[in-house]
């Protein structure tokens, strides 16, 4: 293996993290005021088409991802009205949102499906000058995408807003107790709305990053269940922005791995390094979803004295007057 | 000054009327007390002034100012606060953050926010740490937070609803003395509750409510005694619990447990070496201060948790590691203390909660005969006179006394030889509670065993042959009603 495989291999990893999470953090965004949101592949994949329509036909990036931003941040709210407002099931209405977004995603983007993008319209790589010649750092870290660097500062001020203002600690409170949050003078249903549609935005924003970044074009199928795993990943990250990270980095490197593993076999004249076991790649990528059923069970054990991690109201529909 | 004034409030729910009309007035400084049965309306119109519930029809006015509150926010900005029965708490915010909720400075500084948190508890002498999170602490120093985030809201209008629940006898003092705090300064306290000597010692004023009308508004309450009281909130004198003439011989043991030892998660004892016998026919109560091990007895010798040591027989059959279901066969009914949710489901129609215990009876064993599902559920509702709208309504729509009609119905419908009752009566009105007890007088004159678990000494005292007091999970008395005293039982339940 040669340091040029293994650079490309950690490019891919910063790659696959990055839009894993922008996804989950929408998600977590979501899930913390109270609304499990499992509309996240329909809404990727409504993004990634979004995205690439408004890339080819204006070869500006930037435009792409803000109309695909608040294109799937207005689809979002179909679950916000049926789950918030109407008080439907949170999961029949995710679900009916992931089945629709990948209907009109392919609907709307069959003649999309052979066009290709300018090269201009893609996000690429930053060339940060010297300090993107530094061996290894300068060629992964300093050498990725200005999206990338976005998904990381999102992350920090997700952080900060949700733990350090009055607008977070609101929304926390909508998701662990609509009602005493109702009772403290806080509006219920107007911040899960709002926090539907900033997991929509961020959903939009990663599926952007899949169309214009990861592997340009569209085609149907082409989010191949990367929402699920953005899903899965908040429980993994036990809802905390940093967390859910870490946790982007490890599942994105996974999937990055999986189809790799084969050229990674040993071969005559290796210098750095080589593996010698038949993984079946398909073993690899069930890996995420195996960690976060680990996850989950060690995070029931932790809270059996305890309140859980969870958000406590997630799923639950909220009526001030229901007796 | 008239700080509050409510006039003409209608509520209607879907088939209730729970404010057909009620009104409060309260001066300005004092503390109020609002009295009533449950289901006189008293939350209701509460809500209502804290804009939780719009009043369908009437008027809100505060110093004189009429109001009309679209949400709890509205309410709060007009100057009420209120502490709900229910604790509006969040388990895994910290004090200062459960206080600040909804009216936090824009950036949330945690350590300013605690600062200031503590000085405002220290102002008003509640004792309190603001950086904890909510589920460490008891429930007297919840409720404080409770009053905490009123304050920080500069409530001049404090709703407690039924503070005192929850509370020791000295956490309810210091309640009392934080109230006449409050007061002092000019701020007015409503004050729900159903106990009078509480009313006497912390309120200056009650307005006694009934079905959802106000019967009596703003007296003095050195005007008020135990009977006027009573009267008021009954509409009728009523008798006080007569006690019971036991006119059969206690049969042969019915219900024998010895040594039942049961450990809660922690792996702490909290029924430690517990033994009794219930006779055919006889009423055993269990006194005590609730969470003595009196819930965990009871969930034990049902079957719902394993016992760690001892045995339970019924009727000669030992069953200590038997299921619910073969306790059940054996003998052994089951009223829970917590009527909806283990003893009944309220999602679920009266038929199909009537037919829990056997159900695998009706029918071939794969489908459910509905119509003989049906008719059992119409002989128990007409047996014990159930009032329910429709069968195949859900049953959370009904009130406490129909429900645990149903419940107890249920479980004496299969001819049981033992009965364990916790809390048969409790948060019931003065019909309903009558209508249990008067079941479980004519159960044991019919042969069955009782055990009766309970904190209300009127029924105990009226209703026992024989009086135990559970302390610290053990048995630490064996008291005849007809000859103890209260106070000796009141002080055996402390522990003295």
């Amino acid at each position: 293996m040669t340091q040029e495989t293994i650079v490309g291999l950690l490019v891919s990893v910063l790659e696959f993290g990055t839009l894993l999470y922008l996804a989950a953090l929408g998600e977590t965004i979501a899930e913390k005021a109270g609304v499990l949101n499992l509309g996240v592949e329909g809404m990727m994949a409504v993004g990634a088409m979004a995205s690439f329509w408004i890339g080819a036909e204006t070869g500006n990036p930037w435009l792409a991802l803000l109309f695909a931003v608040v294109v799937t941040a207005a689809f979002s709210l179909i679950h916000g009205l049926a789950s918030v407002v109407i008080g439907a099931d949170q999961v029949v209405s995710g679900l009916a949102l992931t089945i629709l977004g990948l209907g009109l995603a392919a609907f709307f983007g069959q003649s999309l499906a052979l066009t290709t993008v300018l090269s201009t319209a893609r996000f690429s790589a930053l060339d940060l000058g010297p300090l993107s010649d530094i061996p290894w750092i300068g060629e992964t870290l300093f050498s990725i995408d200005a999206l990338s660097w976005l998904a990381l500062s999102l992350g920090a001020v997700t952080w900060f807003v949700l733990t350090r203002t009055r607008m977070g600690l609101s929304l926390r409170a909508v998701g662990e107790s609509a009602a005493t949050a109702d009772a403290a003078g806080t509006k219920v249903a107007a911040t899960r709305l709002t926090a539907v549609a900033i997991g929509g935005g961020f959903a939009g924003a990663a599926g952007t990053y899949l169309s214009l970044v990861l592997s340009p074009g569209w085609s149907e199928g082409a989010t191949g269940g990367l929402g699920w795993i953005a899903v899965a990943l908040v429980i993994f990250g036990a809802w905390k922005p940093g967390r859910v990270l870490f946790g982007s980095l490890l599942f994105g490197g996974l999937i990055a791995l999986g189809p790799r593993l084969q050229t990674f076999r040993c071969q005559d004249g290796e210098d750095i390094a080589c593996l010698n076991f038949d993984a079946d790649p398909t073993l690899v990528s069930m890996l995420p979803y195996i960690l976060t059923v680990i996850v989950l069970i060690i995070l029931s054990v932790r809270s059996r004295n305890r309140p859980s991690i969870a958000p406590a109201a997630i799923g639950l529909a909220y009526r001030r007057e229901e007796r | 000054m008239t700080a509050v004034e409510l006039e003409g409030i209608w509520k209607r729910f879907p088939g209730v009327i729970a404010n057909a009309g009620a009104s409060l007035s309260v001066r300005s400084g004092t503390v109020h007390a609002v009295l009533g049965e449950n289901g006189a309306g008293k939350t209701t119109l509460m809500n209502v002034l804290a804009g939780v519930y719009a009043a369908d029809d009437g008027t809100v006015r505060l110093d004189g100012v009429e109001h009309q509150f679209a949400n709890p926010a509205a309410a709060i900005a007009a100057g009420v606060g209120m502490v709900y029965q229910e604790f509006r708490l969040i388990p895994t915010f910290t004090v200062a953050e459960n206080v600040a909720l909804g009216a936090a400075p824009t950036i949330v500084a945690k350590g300013s926010i605690e600062k200031q948190v503590a000085e405002l508890a220290d102002r008003f002498g509640l004792a309190t740490e603001p950086g904890r999170q909510i589920w460490q602490l008891s429930m007297g120093e919840r409720q404080r937070v409770e009053i905490l985030k009123a304050l920080w809201r500069d409530a001049n209008v404090l709703i407690l609803d039924e503070p005192t629940a929850v509370l020791t006898p000295a956490e309810a003092q210091e309640l009392g003395r934080i109230t006449k705090t409050m007061s002092s300064e000019g701020r007015s306290i409503i004050f729900i509750s159903h106990k009078l000597d509480e009313v006497k010692a912390f309120c200056d004023e009650a307005t006694v409510l009934r079905g959802g009308k106000t019967v009596a508004s703003s007296l003095s309450v050195t005007d008020l005694d135990a009977g006027r009281m009573a009267e008021l909130m009954v509409g009728e004198a009523t008798a006080v619990s007569q006690r019971r003439v036991r006119t059969t011989a206690v049969g042969n043991t019915a219900l024998s447990v010895e040594n039942a030892k049961v450990v809660d998660v922690h792996g702490r004892a909290v029924v430690d070496g517990v033994s009794l016998t219930v006779g055919a026919g006889e009423i055993v109560g269990i006194a005590g201060v609730a969470g003595n091990g009196q819930r965990p007895l009871a969930d034990a010798l049902a079957g719902l948790t394993a016992l760690e040591a001892g045995t339970v027989t019924v009727d000669g059959t030992d069953l200590t590691t038997s299921s619910p279901r073969d306790r059940n066969a054996a003998g052994l009914a089951y009223v829970p203390e917590d009527r909806l949710g283990v003893g009944l489901a309220p999602r679920m129609d009266a038929v199909e909660n009537a037919m829990m215990r056997n159900y695998t009876t009706l029918g071939n064993g794969f489908f459910i005969d509905r119509n003989a599902a049906s008719n059992q559920a119409e002989s128990l509702i007409e047996r014990y006179q159930i009032k329910v709208g429709k069968l195949d309504a859900p049953l959370a729509g009904l009130s406490g006394g129909n429900l645990q009609r149903l419940l107890v119905g249920r479980e004496l419908d299969g001819d049981p030889k033992v009965l364990i009752a916790a809390q048969p009566t409790r948060g019931l009105d003065v019909q309903g509670v009558a209508a249990i007890q008067k079941i479980l007088v004519e159960q044991a004159a019919a042969g069955v065993g009782i055990l009766l678990i309970s904190e209300d000494l009127e029924e105990l005292f009226a209703l026992s042959d024989r009086l135990l007091v559970m302390h610290e999970g053990m048995i630490s008395n064996d008291f005849d009603p007809d000859t103890a005293t209260r106070q000796a039982v009141g002080a055996a339940m402390t522990g003295a």
